[in-house]
């Protein structure tokens, strides 16, 4: 057996392609169901999140910046241990999926109360002077003046962070959440072949290819040049 | 009839006092310019007219309303005093009508419809109602100021205060938006200007007001106080002026 032989052989033997195709393209569901769950829940909770910093309440706001610093340095896959193997001691029992969900949207929430945050208060003095001057409330120039602006800003930046935090659905194999990474290593140590690790890897850059150039076409459709 | 009454208005920030006790009344109809050197206290005055500054003490009285009190809504305030700022302040990511429509539509309650029927008659009086659907960016500066314009007049407002309007333009720009103010003030528009424009306070203004270090120093008709001002500290001023 030739060396090119050896290598189709253990990446892409053609009765593994066959036997497991089904099994990957049920992760790639998963995956895409929890990433799309994720993306969701984060970026509006990290939307919502910088809107009420912007009040300025002291306690609220020392509380989402606890919150935010927590969640930006913990790794996620100890809080995936943590609240998985954890919670269940005190009577909480929540599915894998649910767990791996909390926790990603948790850590996107924080990263893009941060993203948001610092799009709210670049946004020029002189936006909220000229809302205000005309009548606007605090918080109607928060919503229809001054978070319009932060998000555009917040755009590139929350993009790259976005793909980075929901690849991270695939940390959801060690607790068993079905994504593309678990259907692969299930078949890998089922077959003694990396054939299906090597499906998956393609399943991934199937799936966030797509992601990453639609991340680009946003980025350059949500800048405007500054007047 | 005095519609703006200002009384001991004082503004510190910090140890600095920026205003020492400002005395000023405005008639119903009369454009005022507010002429002085820089940090005179031109700028902060008229913030501290529709409060986007806190006063530290005094009181302003506007259309029989005591702005400074405790208990007045200032948003309903706000409404009938416009606001003009040095630098535009445009929303960017609004077109022109956008920009002139938004306070319409959220602070008036106005239908889309008839926010857009008044937005697009406040850009026609400002000369820009083809520019309705262009961005700020896509327009002059001289053309960004005439929108912020209309905005301040699209809510109908008793007064409007002009903070230094044309200081951010290019020469060529600045007669577009003296042309507007003079056809505001045609129109019988209370105006209370912190301008430069030497020739347009003579041609438009009913007063000339002179600060300095956080006072009045000075006010009267345009010619008294250009061409025969009492105070020293008048004359060198203007002398600076017209050099």
């Amino acid at each position: 057996m030739t060396a090119w032989q050896r290598f189709l052989e253990t990446f892409f033997k053609p009765e593994m392609l066959a036997q497991y195709w089904p099994s990957i393209a049920h992760g790639v569901l998963v995956t895409l169901e929890i990433a799309s769950a994720v993306v969701l829940t984060g970026l509006s909770f990290g939307l919502l999140l910088a809107g009420l910093r912007a009040y300025r309440l002291v306690p609220l706001n020392i509380a989402i910046v606890v919150f935010v610093d927590v969640f930006r340095s913990l790794p996620p896959l100890v809080a995936i241990l943590i609240i998985y193997f954890g919670l269940p001691g005190v009577g909480i029992n929540l599915p894998s999926f649910v767990v791996l969900w909390l926790v990603l949207s948790l850590v996107l929430t924080a990263f893009a109360e941060e993203i948001f945050w610092a799009g709210i208060i670049s946004t020029p003095k002189g936006q909220w002077e000229a809302a205000r001057s005309t009548g606007l409330g605090f918080s109607e120039t928060l919503l229809f003046v001054v978070l319009p602006q932060a998000v555009r800003l917040g755009v590139p930046p929350l993009t790259n962070r976005t793909i980075a935090i929901t690849k991270n659905t695939a940390l959801g194999t060690v607790i068993g959440v079905g994504e593309i990474l678990n259907q692969a290593t299930a078949a890998q140590s089922f077959s003694g072949n990396a054939t299906p690790l090597m499906m998956g890897a393609i399943a991934y850059i199937l799936l966030f290819l797509p992601v990453v150039a639609v991340g680009r076409w946003i980025e350059t459709r949500f800048q405007w040049r500054r007047a | 009839m005095a519609i703006l009454t200002v009384s001991g208005l004082r503004k510190s920030f910090g140890a600095n006092e920026v205003l020492r006790g400002i005395e000023l009344s405005v008639a119903e109809r009369e454009l005022v310019f507010i002429i002085g050197p820089s940090g005179s206290g031109k700028s902060t005055l008229l913030r501290c007219l529709n409060r986007l500054e806190e006063p530290t003490a005094g009181s302003v009285t506007f259309d029989g309303r005591e702005v400074t009190a405790r208990a007045t809504n200032l948003n309903r305030l706000r409404r009938s005093m416009g606001m003009v700022f040095q630098s535009f302040n445009l929303y960017p990511h609004m077109t022109a009508l956008g920009n002139v429509t938004l306070a319409l539509r959220r602070v008036l309650k106005k239908s889309r419809a008839e926010a857009d029927a008044l937005g697009l008659a406040a850009l026609t009086g400002v000369g820009l109602a083809d520019k309705a659907s262009s961005y700020p960016n896509e327009l002059s500066g001289g053309q960004q100021q005439r929108v912020a314009i209309a905005r301040a007049l699209a809510l109908d407002p008793r007064i409007v205060l002009f903070d230094e309007p044309t200081s951010a333009l290019d020469p060529e720009l600045v007669g577009s938006v003296l042309s507007v103010m003079r056809d505001l003030k045609a129109r019988g528009m209370t105006m209370l200007v912190v301008s430069h424009e030497l020739r347009f306070a003579r041609e438009a203004a009913d007063r000339v007001v002179f600060m300095d270090a956080g006072r009045i120093v000075e006010e009267g008709a345009p010619e008294t106080i250009f061409s025969a001002p009492r105070e020293l500290r008048t004359k060198a001023f203007v002398a600076q002026l017209i050099r």
